[in-house]
């Protein structure tokens, strides 16, 4: 089963990433090749299987209920490609 | 923060970032020339001593284990910082040729050695790793220097944490000495994927020293580190380990905390150790492993002491040869040879060998590349231009998006690289409406079916055997234009992964053409004390000795 280049561009506009014209057809192809390969999975029978999240199904992990330093705001921020004292600054979010 | 890395070998685009006045923290102690310096014929004061270095040189091979280095800070035969300034030297002369160590500062590694030392002029018991040199992937959270996972999105981020494991390293009393290159946020299998450009195998520079974690396998291999630490997500540490001729170890999902560790896939990311033998891996391992509240899939069991517990000789040990990688077509003929001897060595020290069957295993390539390429679409949902990393304006003329999304799009686009970019795009199609039961729910299933074979097989046997890989290490650029050829590579690997199982990756020997070929073996979930022991014994009864590629051997430093 083949990725259509509009399934691709409906996936990267999904994953706010750009695709462009001349990249789709490439990209199309090695992508068929390994859905190729993970349909596989179609032959073997599942009935019945839980699926498998994780190595080992831990769950109501709980932490200690008292409060923690979070990281230094400065230092936060300081990785950040736009901010003032205290936020991070973005383009306009309406526009 | 004194963060003050300097960069070596870095490729024209990061030149670029680093020239860019607003990236640089990494520069504000070191100007650029002092990197251009280290990377290439000077080196910085203080080094020159590292001539007098008393080890014999003929026995370079031996002496690079954490065993001897140890009992030689031990017996005050050498101080932590001549160790220190060994390594440097061998850095500065040997990394240009492999790429394998992306970043470091001499003067901290100093710094941190000479601390070591003065601690132990004090007459202080000093803890496990003190005064060993350790590089660790750039992938690995340290306040030190920057954290680029190699690539452009993180080319400038200086996280303001240390993973778990570092912090565990420094309470360790080891010196960082270094940050190594990998496949770009550890997708690939061949550290070719990455902003600094690639890593190259020390057996054969047109060679892939492996991935994701090549760096550090090139590193050890090279003798630059004794010890190094990597993740694995699919075989990111064994197969680099195999390609390269070294021991590495993955522990089981959750043994070491992954706070820290730049997440690719979470159900299956492990930090583990590269080192010359299995002995120094147990070393290392129990130096990280341990069980960590701030990351929730941490394992609460305890430690074991892996050091004491590897000299238990393994008697009566049950060897399951798995028959389906044994008989894989695609099986290297020396390699199958190789292995074969290795049955024969385990056979003739007592081992019980029996065959086994992982029935599933055919799927699991199929099944890996759908949950680790889901998880990955998630995980690298955060870089969005706005909290760190790299950030593109928006198109002026937005079509549609809003400024915000433009600016989404345009940052996604142009910081990752294409290997990520396609890994994001499966996965997010793989979770998308009316593929999700398809493709990722069918494929947690499978899981489940690959971990009971695994859960079956050790009802018979403790450990298994097979090849870490199909072949030994391909040529640089064979296999960078087709995905799925290179996501075959990881056909043996993956399934430790998927089962959450322990694997380690040791040396068996070199094709005639002189490249290194590794053994697998695996064990069941939190048995790394069995599958150390398995290795040790091996490497004892083989008079195992560690073997440095010639063009990196100690001819003069």
């Amino acid at each position: 089963m083949g990725i259509t280049t509009n399934e691709i561009q409906r996936v990267a506009s999904l994953a706010k990433l750009r695709v462009e014209q001349s990249d789709v057809g490439e990209l199309s192809s090695q992508l068929s090749k390994v859905l190729d390969l993970v349909n596989q999975l179609a032959e073997v029978d599942t009935d019945g299987v839980e699926p498998m999240v994780h190595a080992f199904e831990l769950s109501n992990v709980l932490a200690i209920d008292h409060a923690l330093a979070s990281l230094p705001r400065g230092e936060v921020l300081m990785n950040a490609p736009s901010h003032d004292e205290e936020c991070f600054r973005v383009p306009p979010v309406m526009g | 923060m004194s963060a003050t890395f300097s960069r070596v070998n870095g490729p024209s685009e990061l030149d670029r970032l680093i020239s860019e006045k607003s990236c640089v923290r990494i520069a504000c102690r070191y100007p650029i020339s002092h990197a251009r310096q280290f990377a290439g014929s000077g080196m910085h004061k203080g080094l020159s001593r590292a001539a007098t270095f008393p080890y014999s040189l003929s026995m370079f091979d031996t002496r690079l284990s954490l065993r001897t280095l140890r009992e030689s800070i031990a017996n005050r035969s050498v101080s932590c910082r001549e160790i220190a300034e060994f390594f440097l030297a061998r850095i500065e002369k040997h990394n240009a040729a492999i790429n394998a160590i992306v970043a470091i500062d001499p003067e901290i590694a100093i710094e941190a050695a000479k601390a070591i030392d003065r601690r132990r002029a004090q007459g202080e018991s000093l803890p496990a790793m003190a005064g060993i040199p350790i590089s660790v992937k750039d992938i690995l959270c340290t306040r030190q220097g920057t954290t680029t996972c190699g690539s452009k999105m993180l080319a400038k981020y200086q996280s303001p944490f240390d993973a778990h494991l570092v912090s565990r390293l420094y309470e360790s009393g080891a010196v960082l000495m270094g940050k190594t290159n990998l496949d770009e946020f550890a997708m690939g299998g061949s550290t070719e994927n990455s902003i600094f450009g690639p890593s190259r195998n020390p057996w054969d520079v047109a060679r892939t020293c492996g991935g994701s974690s090549g760096g550090s396998a090139a590193a050890v291999a090279a003798g630059l580190s004794p010890a190094s630490i990597g993740t694995d997500t699919g075989g990111s540490i064994r197969q680099p380990a195999a390609f390269c001729g070294v021991c590495g170890i993955k522990p089981t999902y959750g043994r070491v905390s992954r706070y820290g560790l730049i997440a690719y896939g979470s159900s299956l990311d492990v930090a583990g150790a590269f080192a010359h033998t299995v002995e120094d891996l147990a070393l290392v391992l129990a130096s990280i492993a341990g069980h960590d509240p701030r990351d929730s899939t941490s394992l609460p069991d305890p430690v074991p002491n892996y050091a004491e517990e590897i000299h238990q000789t393994p008697t009566s040990l049950r060897i399951g040869v798995v028959r389906e990688h044994l008989e894989d077509d695609g099986l290297d003929s020396e390699l199958r040879d190789a292995l074969q001897a290795s049955i024969e060595t385990y056979k003739r020290l007592g081992a019980s060998i029996i065959d086994v069957s992982l029935p599933h295993s055919k799927y699991c390539i199929p099944t890996y590349y759908i949950i680790a390429p889901c998880e990955a679409s998630s995980n690298l949902s955060r870089y969005d231009g706005a909290h760190y990393g790299f950030r593109a304006e928006p198109a002026p003329n937005t079509s549609g998006l809003s400024p915000l999304e433009s600016m989404y799009e345009n940052t996604r686009s142009q910081g990752f690289g294409a290997e990520v970019r396609r890994r994001i795009l499966l996965g997010t199609y793989a979770l998308s409406a009316g593929y999700y039961d398809a493709y990722y729910l069918k494929a947690l299933k499978v899981r489940r079916l690959i971990r009971k074979d695994y859960d079956a097989a050790f009802e018979k046997v403790d450990i298994l055997l097979g090849p870490t890989t199909p072949r030994p290490a391909f040529k640089l650029g064979e296999k960078i234009n087709d995905p799925v050829q290179l996501y075959l590579e990881d056909l043996f690997t993956v399934g430790a992964n998927l089962a959450g199982i322990p694997a380690l990756s040791m040396p068996i020997g070199h094709t005639r053409a002189g490249l290194p070929l590794g053994m697998q073996l695996q064990a069941p979930p939190l048995r790394e004390s069995t599958l150390l022991a398995a290795g040790h014994w091996y490497q004892q009864q083989t008079s195992y000795i560690p073997s440095i590629p010639p063009a990196f051997a100690a001819s003069s430093t």
